[in-house]
């Protein structure tokens, strides 16, 4: 310890709980929702459930993982998710290794790199963008959720400066091989950026399963949504009737218990990918920032 | 590098005349580049530059089954009735007062976090803490938007009952206006501090340890470290933040508002974002939501190249 004074000894006492109280509340209300949703019906009626479940029980997630259409919008949203992250990551890729070049090796750089900027920093609006979405054919189908936001121009930063730091050997090895810029980035330069590609990936993905509202707007019936929008629908405008849940089954087991297995499961895919993100968010962001 | 590249190779037809075949080495070289662009380029421009010449319907009365080209013109008529229409005036209002309050917070919170975070010196202790306060930022707003309803529910909501034990009466969060701005800049917070702290973290990190050491010959304590060194080295930093996010000022946060808000609530929590969905896609008025769309998106492009030019002045920071 380098700082040894009583007031500093008391400070630190001071912090440290603070610090712990503060960082515990940031996740109470998760392991509520949690315990709620392990509760019997009565409990959770009752309103003597907090932070460990009462009356443990597991119907639930039976009568959730029984929903059909619950598996079905769960298994839309993994569909979305895989889809748009794999196109989004290949567009991504392809348009980072050409923005990559020097100006003077790649003439049209810069043009190129304004029409993205200027992306990033404008935009038609809610409805223009509605329209142009509906008009193209995408209106209605999964395809809308996965092409119009397939241009990550963030992403594309970040995979740029990561392409750049590679040794040059690397491509003018390739080339002198007889490789041309399309062998060269599609069987070299993603296998020695699997981690950066690996983490871009990983927010993408977090990206697309969190998205519910172009699923609302996009999609016509609830029967068609990522597990997302379908959680919108129910927990937020409260729509249990869309929900097919078995109005005699509710009665057993209170719609709160339900909706709290509900919620709890589309959080999950995010805690489980949580350890990764953590792992590399830091240095994402400290990379960003620092001037590309 | 320049012979190199003449290896890179995609097939053309052979050129005839010095210019054709200067032109042509260029496209075997970066020919395929172009190519690799090409998606990128096509989706850019069909879904993030036509909707902006789409604009136009603001300064029409858009009508579906007319389209653009036959729809009829009116001019400003729409962004008169936006400055006069006395809802879209409490809407700005709402979002001005909504996300003025969380970027006030928003930069204060993390940094005081940051500040308190780097005097724990148990290392495990520091990343168990990072790890809980990192997470909230990776749910979505459906997620919390649904938590939140349940714990800040009148019934029985764990917060109320919380309160019940320290003798307060319940109090109605989501249907009371002003507890209601109260929930979604705390609830905000919640949210995004421990993220946000990051930058300040890596900042505080890249303190230059000699002056802590000269300031402790000197005789200085903690406290005045902090003041005279700790803040003024990572002054700068907040200032880039703080005025990045004044560029955002119009976003007040869709989808939280949209999660949490409900009709008892407009008069006090709508914010423009809401409110263009509720009369766009809801009432079909088409023409009028992009016209108050594109007020915002012209104040908010002003406001963020006036904050990068306040950043870049005031702390030397330019992003490209």
């Amino acid at each position: 310890m380098r700082f040894r004074s009583p007031a500093y000894t008391v400070f630190s006492i001071l912090n440290y709980t603070f610090i712990g109280i503060l960082s515990i509340c940031c996740v109470l209300p998760l392991i509520h929702i949690f315990a709620v949703s392990l509760s019997s019906k009565a409990a959770a009626t009752a309103n003597i459930v907090n932070f460990w479940p009462v009356g443990f029980t597991l119907d639930a997630y039976m009568q959730t993982l029984g929903n059909d259409k619950f598996l079905q919008a769960l298994m839309i949203g993994i569909e979305r998710t895989v889809l748009g992250t794999a196109i989004s990551m290949t567009i991504v890729v392809m348009a980072a290794y050409s923005l990559s070049k020097s100006n003077d090796r790649f003439k049209g750089r810069n043009m190129y790199s304004w029409f993205f900027i200027f992306m990033m920093l404008f935009n038609g609006g809610l409805i223009p963008t509605y329209l142009v979405v509906s008009n193209t054919g995408l209106y209605d189908t999964i395809w809308a959720l996965v092409i119009p936001n397939a241009v990550n121009v963030w992403n594309i930063i970040l995979m740029l400066n990561f392409f750049r730091n590679l040794p040059a050997e690397l491509e003018e090895a390739a080339l002198i091989d007889g490789a041309g810029h399309l062998r060269t980035v599609f069987s070299i330069y993603i296998w020695v950026s699997m981690p950066a590609i690996a983490t871009l990936s990983l927010f993408t993905m977090v990206i697309h399963w969190n998205s519910w509202f172009d699923g609302i707007i996009y999609l016509t019936s609830s029967d068609k949504y990522p597990l997302s929008s379908f959680l919108q629908t129910i927990v937020v405008q409260d729509n249990f009737a869309q929900t097919g849940v078995d109005p005699e089954k509710l009665e057993q087991i209170s719609n709160r218990t339900v909706k709290a297995s509900q919620i709890f499961i589309g959080a999950l895919p995010i805690l489980i990918v949580y350890p990764f993100l953590q792992k590399y968010f830091v240095k994402g962001i400290v990379i960003g920032s620092v001037k590309g | 590098m320049n012979k190199l590249d003449t290896g890179a190779a995609s097939t053309s037809s052979v050129p005839s005349g010095k210019k054709a075949s200067r032109a042509a080495s260029y496209w075997k070289r970066t020919g395929m580049l172009h190519v690799l662009l090409l998606p990128a380029v096509i989706i850019a421009l069909i879904y993030g530059y036509t909707p902006m010449l789409g604009i136009v319907i603001a300064f029409q009365e858009y009508e579906p089954w007319l389209g653009i080209r036959n729809s009829p013109w009116v001019g400003l008529e729409h962004f008169e009735y936006l400055f006069n229409y006395p809802d879209s005036l409490q809407v700005i209002k709402n979002t001005l007062i909504i996300s003025g309050m969380k970027i006030v917070f928003q930069l204060i919170v993390p940094v005081l976090f940051a500040l308190l975070l780097t005097e724990i010196a148990k290392s495990w202790f520091k990343r168990a803490a990072q790890t809980l306060v990192y997470l909230p930022h990776f749910l979505s707003w459906v997620i919390l938007g649904g938590i939140f309803v349940d714990i800040l529910s009148i019934r029985g909501g764990l917060l109320n009952r919380f309160l019940a034990v320290l003798g307060i009466d319940p109090i109605f969060f989501l249907a009371n206006g002003d507890w209601f701005r109260i929930v979604l800049v705390v609830s905000d917070v919640w949210k995004e501090f421990g993220f946000s702290t990051i930058i300040f973290l890596a900042a505080i990190v890249s303190i230059d340890p000699s002056l802590y050491e000269a300031a402790e010959i000197d005789g200085a304590n903690r406290w005045k470290q902090v003041l005279h060194i700790s803040l003024p080295s990572i002054l700068p930093i907040i200032i880039v933040v703080g005025t990045l996010s004044l560029g955002r000022v119009l976003d007040a946060g869709f989808d939280q508002v949209f999660n949490l808000y409900n009709p008892l609530v407009y008069e006090k929590g709508d914010i423009i974002d809401t409110f263009v969905y509720r009369i766009g896609l809801l009432d079909a008025q088409f023409s009028f939501a992009t016209a108050v769309g594109l007020f915002k998106s012209i104040v908010g492009f002003i406001l963020i190249v006036i904050s990068y030019r306040l950043a870049y002045k005031l702390a030397n920071y330019r992003i490209f």
